[in-house]
Formats: structure tokens, C-alpha cells, sequence
């Protein structure tokens, strides 16, 4: 490419920024991601219960019932009237990633995003050819097979491979011998499809870029007059499609709801060209 | 050329063709996938027969549509005897069960597992502890029980949270010395919850009363027949023939 990646990768915004506020939101997200894990292990581990359960279904101090909007309706495919508050946290985590952003849980959250991350970071540093790569909508189809197959089997079939909660259960119920799952995802990801499993066939990422649609929360390229095409952010870019738009079309605002909203585009970029911005906010502005 | 490419990749110009062939392509892939995880699931399901539901636990099938392996009964269990089912350990994976043997069920009053439960695959409508059915002992091996060698062992009866009602001792001739008595271990199925404790701390080195899974430890009187109830029909048959 350019210069800049001959140098190192996003040397140009450590150079420019310093290494603190050019790794400012991976670290932000690693500690996002690592402190919902620590919640939910202290409590097996050490007694202290703030989170109990897993990502699937769990108790927020003891009285807050959250629980994973697919698996919820996995259940009630199957024709199993659940007690309430598996419904009630269901409708709790919908409407927070609603506000917060949808895919905000795969960047922010989901520990299946260190797995993708290291597989993607290890590509650049073994300089990984790119292979012809999946249809992104396989996602929504694979969403569909999973709501449907409960319907079929009368069983919550997809919990069986579940990548999520079989991270979460390896780390708090020491049940590791399902960790082989993930061991595929990083080999698939590492040398057959880039970002295979997040940006092509998680349904539960499908699941919550369908929730994002509505959220006021995204990244905008707000000075997008300044970016000097050093490619940087779509190396970086767990769904490098939805960058052209905002850096090149009409609107700067990337509204795709693919977008993880993780932020490393903000950091990556010597000339500061993105920024999370509030839509709702910004149309009042506008309209005034 | 670029322009080629340009409309080629815009979705909105996908002709019916390529629109048929993708969509075909898909369903082919998603019907392999889904074949595929339907099968690791129903070939993993219940492999393991002495893997013990918690209490109020569904119907197997049941069970398996509704539980949606959070883990918050093993973490409400003071006793640790709940564990998540690993991949390859028998029961399905991420679900919850207990092998009676390691650690059996205390039998709490207040049975935190089933009140903790979000999903209703342990049944709140289970109260009382003792009509919990989470298995049914059952005396697997009379050859080497102790008790049918004709000495006092006793330990499972003793330990018995429903002693004297979940299993009896029923005393019997011993016809090898002929002048000794035999007390035999006996489950009585309509009461034993399944907690295990017997089979815990059976002293032999394989437990020679074990808990099995009800659809296992029982058997089952056809529809059709008459002697479902062989006590009370005796009598309605000798009622009636004093009537006459």
C-alpha cells in the first residue's frame, strides 16, 4: 500500500497521536469486554456475586433478570412457555442494545471478539493473503435456521455449538472441552475467511445488527474532507464495507448497522477523520 | 472495466437468475448446517444414564427445549453437587445434572435450583422437596449387596432422608444358614426422590444400588389392562360377588 504501512501498521496515528490515544478504544474494549467476564466469574470463583449465571441468562445483583434475546426466542420456538423473567431480561437487553448501538455487544461484549481480534491482528503480522471471501448476509440466514430449527426439532438446537456461552461456561463452570469450537473459529479465521465467524455467520451478531438499526448511537466520519487514503482504518475494519460510504459518498454518518461500533477507526486514523457521534442529537442540531 | 465490476457487485442490479441461484445456493448451505447441528444435538442428548436431572427437572425432550444452560441452579446449589454438562461427558452440553455417586442431592427445604431458575425447565411448581422424582434407586446388583449376603449393612437405608419409606428393610429367611434372618433393601418407588444418597455411600466399590432416570428404573402397565390397580380390583370383585 503506502508508506505508512510499510512502517508498521497505523504507525502514522502513533507517530501523530501518541500510543495511548491511538490504542484508546481497543484498550477501552478490552477492558469493556474483560470486566463483564470478571463480574460473572467472581462470583463462582471468589463468592461475589454481582452478575450470576452467564451471557445466556443471568441475575444483576440478585434481582435484575437479563437474558439473551435468541435463546429466549429459541425457547418459545419450541413451543415452552418460560417463567417471566427469562422474557422480562430478554426484553431488558433488547431495548439497552437498542439505545447503545447493536452491535456494540460484539465489539464491546462478546468474548468471541478477542478470538476474531487476535486471528485478524496475527493476519496483518503474517501478512495473510485475503481468500475470496463469504456472503456477509449468510448471517441472517443462518439467523433464520436458528429460529426456525427449534421449531422443527422441539429442541434449542444452536445452544449445542454456541461459541458465546461456550466461552462463558469454559471460564466460570470450568467446562473447557467445548473450547474446541472456538479453536475453528480462530483457525477459520486465521486462514480461511477473514473474520469469517463475526462478519459472516455469527446469528447472534446478525441478531443484534438487526437491533441497531434504530440506535442513535454511530461512528462518523466527521472530517472525512481530511483523509488521505492511507487505508489504515479498512485494514483495521472488521466490516470494512461500511466505511466507503462515509469516507467517499454523501452522508459521513455509517449508518450500515454491520458497523461493530468497536472505534478502532478513530484510533487508527492520524488525521482524526471519525468520531462517535449521537444521530438523534445532530438532527436536532441540523434542524434548528 | 471497473464499471463492469462496478454494477456487477450493486446489489440492486441482482437479475432473477443470479437472484435464484444465490437464494438456491444458501438454502443448500443453511439445510446442510442445520442438518448438521440437529444431528450433534439429538446424537448428544441423555448419552449418559446415570447423569441426574436437578429436581423439577421436565421430561428429557421437555427439559431439552426449555433449559437454557445459564448455570444459575449449579451456582444456587450450596453443595456443589450441580455441574454443567461438558461437550463429550454424556448429557447434553451446558446442561445442568449430577452424578449421584461423587455428590448426591442435600434436599434442601427451600430448593434454591428450582426457584433460581428463569426458564421453567426446573418446574416452580415443585414445593415440597420430597415429591421431587430427579431418579429411582434401584437395587442393580444383588449379588454383592452386603445385605442379601445376609449381613447387616444397612448404610443406604440409614442414610435415607426418607428412611423407613423410600426403602425398607424387609426381613427374610436366610436359607444358607437356615436359622438367620435376611434384611433386604427395598425401594419403594412412589416415594424415593432420587437424591442418591444411598447410592453415595453404598460401601461397596461399585454401588450396588444405583439412581437411574425414571424412564429407566420403571416400568409401565399397558393402558388396556384391567389389573392396573390388582388390590382394589380384587376387592370390587369380591363386593360384587357378595352383593349378589
Amino acid at each position: 500500500m503506502n508508506d505508512s504501512s510499510k512502517a508498521g501498521f497505523a504507525q502514522a496515528a502513533i507517530d501523530e497521536l501518541g500510543w495511548w490515544r491511538a490504542h484508546k478504544f481497543l484498550f477501552l474494549r478490552r477492558a469493556s469486554q474483560l470486566s463483564v467476564l470478571t463480574l460473572f466469574a467472581i462470583g463462582p470463583w471468589f463468592g461475589l456475586w454481582i452478575l450470576k449465571g452467564n451471557l445466556s441468562s443471568s441475575e444483576l445483583l440478585g434481582t435484575v433478570p437479563l437474558s439473551d434475546p435468541l435463546v429466549t426466542l429459541q425457547v418459545l420456538m419450541t413451543g415452552h412457555i418460560p417463567e417471566l423473567t427469562l422474557i422480562l431480561g430478554a426484553l431488558f437487553i433488547t431495548v439497552f442494545y437498542v439505545i447503545a448501538g447493536g452491535r456494540v455487544f460484539c465489539s464491546w461484549v462478546c468474548p468471541v471478539n478477542l478470538v476474531t481480534d487476535s486471528a485478524s491482528w496475527l493476519r496483518r503480522k503474517m501478512n495473510l493473503p485475503r481468500l475470496g471471501e463469504m456472503p456477509r448476509n449468510l448471517r441472517y440466514y443462518l439467523l433464520g435456521l436458528v429460529i426456525v430449527l427449534p421449531l422443527l426439532t422441539g429442541i434449542t438446537v444452536w445452544e449445542w455449538v454456541n461459541p458465546v456461552p461456550i466461552l462463558y461456561r469454559a471460564v466460570l463452570f470450568g467446562a473447557g472441552s467445548g473450547l474446541w469450537i472456538l479453536l475453528a473459529i480462530f483457525l477459520l479465521d486465521l486462514f480461511i475467511s477473514e473474520r469469517g465467524w463475526c462478519g459472516h455467520l455469527c446469528p447472534t451478531g446478525a441478531m443484534f445488527a438487526l437491533f441497531g438499526k434504530l440506535s442513535p448511537v454511530k461512528v462518523s466520519a466527521v472530517n472525512a474532507k481530511a483523509c488521505d487514503n492511507c487505508m489504515d482504518c479498512f485494514d483495521v475494519c472488521p466490516e470494512r464495507q461500511v466505511l466507503k460510504p462515509a469516507l467517499k459518498g454523501k452522508q459521513m454518518m455509517i449508518t450500515d448497522s454491520d458497523c461493530t461500533q468497536c472505534g478502532r477507526c478513530i484510533d487508527v486514523c492520524a488525521q482524526r477523520v471519525f468520531q462517535y457521534q449521537n444521530r438523534i442529537a445532530l438532527k436536532a442540531e441540523n434542524n434548528q | 472495466m471497473s464499471k463492469v465490476k462496478h454494477t456487477k457487485s450493486n446489489p440492486r442490479d441482482v437479475n432473477r437468475r443470479q437472484f435464484l441461484a444465490s437464494s438456491a445456493k444458501a438454502g443448500c448451505v443453511m439445510g446442510l448446517v442445520g442438518l448438521g447441528i440437529t444431528a450433534t444435538a439429538t446424537q448428544s442428548r441423555q448419552l449418559d444414564s446415570l447423569a441426574i436431572r436437578p429436581p423439577g427437572a421436565l421430561g428429557e425432550d421437555d427439559f431439552l427445549s426449555a433449559c437454557v444452560r445459564c448455570g444459575l441452579c449449579v451456582e444456587a446449589c450450596p453443595y456443589d453437587t450441580l455441574k454443567l454438562a461438558r461437550w463429550f461427558d454424556g448429557a447434553a452440553t451446558g446442561t445442568p445434572y449430577f452424578t449421584a455417586r461423587n455428590i448426591p442431592c442435600e434436599m434442601c427445604e427451600d430448593i434454591p435450583c428450582v426457584k433460581v431458575c428463569p426458564s421453567g425447565s426446573l418446574d416452580h411448581g415443585l414445593e415440597k422437596i420430597e415429591e421431587a422424582k430427579m431418579g429411582i434407586a434401584v437395587l442393580i446388583d444383588e449379588k454383592n449387596c452386603l445385605n442379601f449376603k445376609g449381613l447387616r449393612c444397612d448404610v443406604c437405608y440409614r442414610v435415607c432422608p426418607l428412611i423407613d419409606d423410600a426403602i425398607t428393610l424387609e426381613r427374610q429367611h436366610n436359607q444358607r444358614s437356615d436359622h438367620h434372618a435376611m434384611f433386604l433393601p427395598t425401594v419403594n418407588s412412589d416415594t424415593c426422590t432420587g437424591c442418591g444418597k444411598c447410592e453415595h455411600v453404598c460401601v461397596l466399590e461399585e454401588s450396588a444400588i444405583r439412581i437411574l432416570p425414571a424412564h429407566i428404573a420403571l416400568g409401565k402397565t399397558a393402558e388396556h389392562d384391567t389389573y392396573i390397580n390388582t388390590e382394589e380390583t380384587t376387592l370390587e370383585m369380591l363386593n360384587k360377588g357378595l352383593s349378589l
